[in-house]
């Protein structure tokens, strides 16, 4: 208290009264007022055990509810102090109290090692002390064995010798790398499946026999034979693109001021250097390629007989042949099978026939007709193929047979179809001898619908309707002109029409039931060739020798051609042969130059048939067959 | 088997035509192997349109794998360009045309 009076000399003077008089009550200057009512009241105050700072309100997670939930148990026990002990009964078994004297008689390394396993025990320095006392005693009991500490659990932790790391590296040979860069398109992909296909394909086939590819040395232009041709066609189209350009499009405008008539437009010509002094003597077009066609050359000239060539040419390479085949003899005929078009039947000035295969390479003919073989003693003047499955046909010759050949594995089969005699009538003069003087067939025509008809044009000017059936009969003869007969065609359309020209200037229709032609056409020079076109029934062109060529639609102008146009130089070359396209507006023309001429048609020699007012226009062969009856039937109705 | 006499006839046809400019046959290595050019220029168009038909080729197979490329024509102002491709090999054909002005 005197120490407090010191401070209390600081204090505030109220103060230092109050301790004057210490038994008075002191009321502290902030006291709470309270009314009499108020201090009456009676405060009810319980004593618990609870720890006042304990909390009321832990919450703890309770996982199996997943939220906070109050704990009701809260833990009310204070602790004011703790110290630990370091005293123990010395009758507890756990530890042996050891004196200091038996600490001493120890090794030291056993007491080292004693003294580290107190240390050990977390208990601080005061334990040690306790710890040597308890090891001294352990030293005078030697017959008690030692047990091991259970709960005094002691850890020991021992450190191993690492082993010094040690770097080591070696370095090896790279192995060998390649930049490889490629591009994979779709097609790529394509081809090796493709590959891979064909492999698997051969591997089941399993093929010995197939050879491999042998490599073919690396400078090989035959690689690019096939290219090379079509680049020559492609540098000719371009040389002669108007005449390129002209086949396909150009249509004559004039024609329409033109009433009637019509003209024929050059196109390309075709020469073969080496066939400059032949005479063009037979024209074929391809009916499976209608740009196709042979040529035969040879000589009209009896007197002059040399070599002969058969030449292919296409539309589309008009400066060189596709094929060459040089004869031995002139060709008088040549004929192109319509459905196997590799095949060509020819017909040679000495009488021989043959049959070329174009597929085949090399210049000989596949087959080969000989004398002991059915040859014929005279210039073959046609050969025609037929229509049937097998593969025949038939050859007119000046010694008055008509063959028919057929195509065996090897050989040509021959058998006589006809011979032409002269005459049929069996002479009344010698008994049983028939006359043997054959008539010397020049041209001949199979009929297009009825299959064993055909008519035969003979050098005596007669045409002579004959059929398969009937060897040695004709079924007709027809008076037809004064020289030789030089070529027969059937109408493509009507059945009963067919047409004749000859040397003796003349062009003539028939009806296949008259024996007087229905239309006579006089051209005032020798008619080297006449066909018909393949799209009118009433079309047909003609070639002389002044170098026109002759144009007539008897549908437009009975009387007069619609075209006569001189097509080569009169005076020095002749025009020998005409032939129409079977699709295209064109037609072939030879001349006895070997140059052949392409020329197209102008529209106004293309005339379809006019369909009346307000009926319906008709088309095809019907109509083609009518428009040639109409026109025959007035010819009829003049006739008495 | 096409006879290489045959082949030769062929393009020397076509080298007779006065418009030809020239023709050059490329092998599998990209080598011209005949050329009427001469060699410095024969090797240059060799090797630039080579490349160019290798995409052409492409370009055709790549729309279509089983269809391909047979001959690429290039018509210029002065001349027209074919390359027309086969086994790997290469035929190029420069053509002088006279062309009318439209």
């Amino acid at each position: 208290m005197s120490k407090d009076q010191h401070p209390a000399k600081s204090f505030k003077s109220n103060r230092k009264k109050e301790d004057e008089d210490p038994g008075k009550l002191i009321k502290p200057p902030d006291q709470l007022e309270l009314t009499e009512a108020e201090l009456k009241e009676e405060l009810i105050r319980t004593l618990t055990a609870k720890n006042p700072h304990a909390p009321q309100n832990l919450a703890h997670y309770k996982f199996h509810e997943a939220a906070y939930k109050l704990t009701t148990a809260v833990n009310h026990l204070a602790v004011h102090f703790v110290l630990e002990g370091c005293l123990e009964h010395q009758d507890i078994d756990e530890t042996r109290v050891t004196t200091p004297e038996e600490l001493t008689e120890d090794a030291t390394g056993e007491e080292g090692e004693d003294s580290a396993d107190e240390e050990g025990s977390g208990d601080g320095d005061a334990d040690g002390d306790g710890g040597e006392e308890e090891e001294a005693v352990e030293d005078d009991i030697p017959a008690e064995p030692k047990v091991t500490n259970q709960f005094n659990f002691i850890e020991r932790a021992s450190q191993t010798l690492n082993n010094p790391l040690q770097g080591r590296s070696i370095q090896t040979i790279p192995p060998p790398r390649r930049n490889y860069i490629a591009n994979a398109c779709q097609w790529d992909i394509y081809d090796v499946y493709m590959e891979e296909l064909q492999k698997r394909e051969n591997n089941k086939d399993n093929d010995i026999n197939k050879k491999i590819l042998i490599e073919t040395p690396s400078d090989d232009i035959t690689q690019v034979a096939k290219s090379a041709m079509l680049l020559e066609r492609m540098v000719n189209q371009n040389t002669f693109n108007e005449v390129a350009q002209d086949f396909k499009y150009f249509e004559d405008a004039a024609d329409e001021f033109r009433e009637q008539e019509g003209t024929v437009l050059p196109l390309w010509k075709f020469q073969y250097n080496k066939a400059r002094m032949m005479c063009v003597t037979a024209f074929c077009w391809n009916f499976v390629y209608p740009d196709f066609f042979g040529v035969g050359l040879g000589s009209y000239d009896f007197s002059k007989q040399g070599r002969g060539m058969l030449l292919f040419y296409t539309l589309k390479n008009s400066t060189y042949p596709e094929y060459i085949f040089p004869t031995g003899s002139g060709v008088m005929t040549l004929d192109i099978h319509k459905q196997h078009s590799y095949l060509v039947a020819v017909g040679f000035h000495d009488g021989c026939v043959c049959v070329y295969n174009l597929k085949n390479k090399g210049q000989d003919p596949q087959y080969k007709s000989t004398i002991n073989n059915g040859m014929h003693t005279d210039p073959v003047w046609q050969v025609r193929w037929q229509n049937d499955k097998s593969l025949n046909f038939y050859s007119v010759s000046s010694d008055g047979r008509v063959v028919s050949w057929t195509l065996s594995k090897n050989e040509l089969v021959f058998t006589d179809a006809i011979r032409l005699a002269l005459d049929y009538t069996v002479s009344d003069g010698l008994e049983g001898i028939q006359d043997l003087t054959n008539a010397s067939g020049t041209s001949f025509d199979f009929h297009p619908q009825i299959d064993d008809l055909f008519v035969v044009g003979t050098q005596e000017g007669k045409i002579h309707k004959c059929s398969k059936n009937y060897s040695s009969q004709y079924l007709k003869t027809y008076q037809a002109h004064n020289m030789a007969v030089d070529r027969v065609k059937w109408n493509p359309y009507h059945p009963k029409v067919f047409i004749s020209c000859s040397s003796d200037w003349t062009v003539k229709l028939w009806d296949m039931d008259y024996s007087v032609p229905m239309f006579a056409f006089e051209l005032n020079t020798p008619v080297g060739d006449v066909d018909w076109a393949p799209y009118s029934s009433t079309v047909f062109a003609g070639v002389t020798t002044d170098g026109l060529v002759h144009v007539f639609d008897l549908a437009i102008n009975k009387y007069q051609a619609i075209c006569q146009q001189p097509v080569v130089n009169k005076k020095k070359t002749r025009l020998t042969h005409i032939e129409f396209n079977p699709v295209n507006p064109v037609i072939i023309v030879g001349d006895d130059r070997g140059i052949v001429i392409s020329l197209k048609l102008s529209p106004n020699l293309r005339k379809k048939p006019k369909g009346k007012k307000g009926r319906d226009l008709v088309e095809g062969p019907e109509a083609e067959v009518a428009k040639m009856e109409k026109l025959l039937s007035l010819l009829r109705e003049l006739e008495p | 088997m096409v006879w290489s006499a045959e082949v030769e006839e062929t393009l020397q046809r076509i080298e007779a035509n006065g418009s030809v400019m020239g023709v050059i046959v490329v092998n599998a290595d990209g080598l011209p192997i005949r050329s009427s050019f001469e060699s410095s220029k024969a090797s240059k168009y060799a090797d630039i349109l080579r490349r160019l038909t290798a995409m052409a080729r492409s370009t055709v197979r790549d729309v279509d794998p089983q269809d391909d490329l047979i001959v690429m024509r290039m018509s210029t102002k002065n001349q027209e360009v074919m390359v027309a491709q086969e086994n790997s090999y290469h035929l190029i054909l420069v053509q002088r045309l006279e062309r009318s002005r439209v």
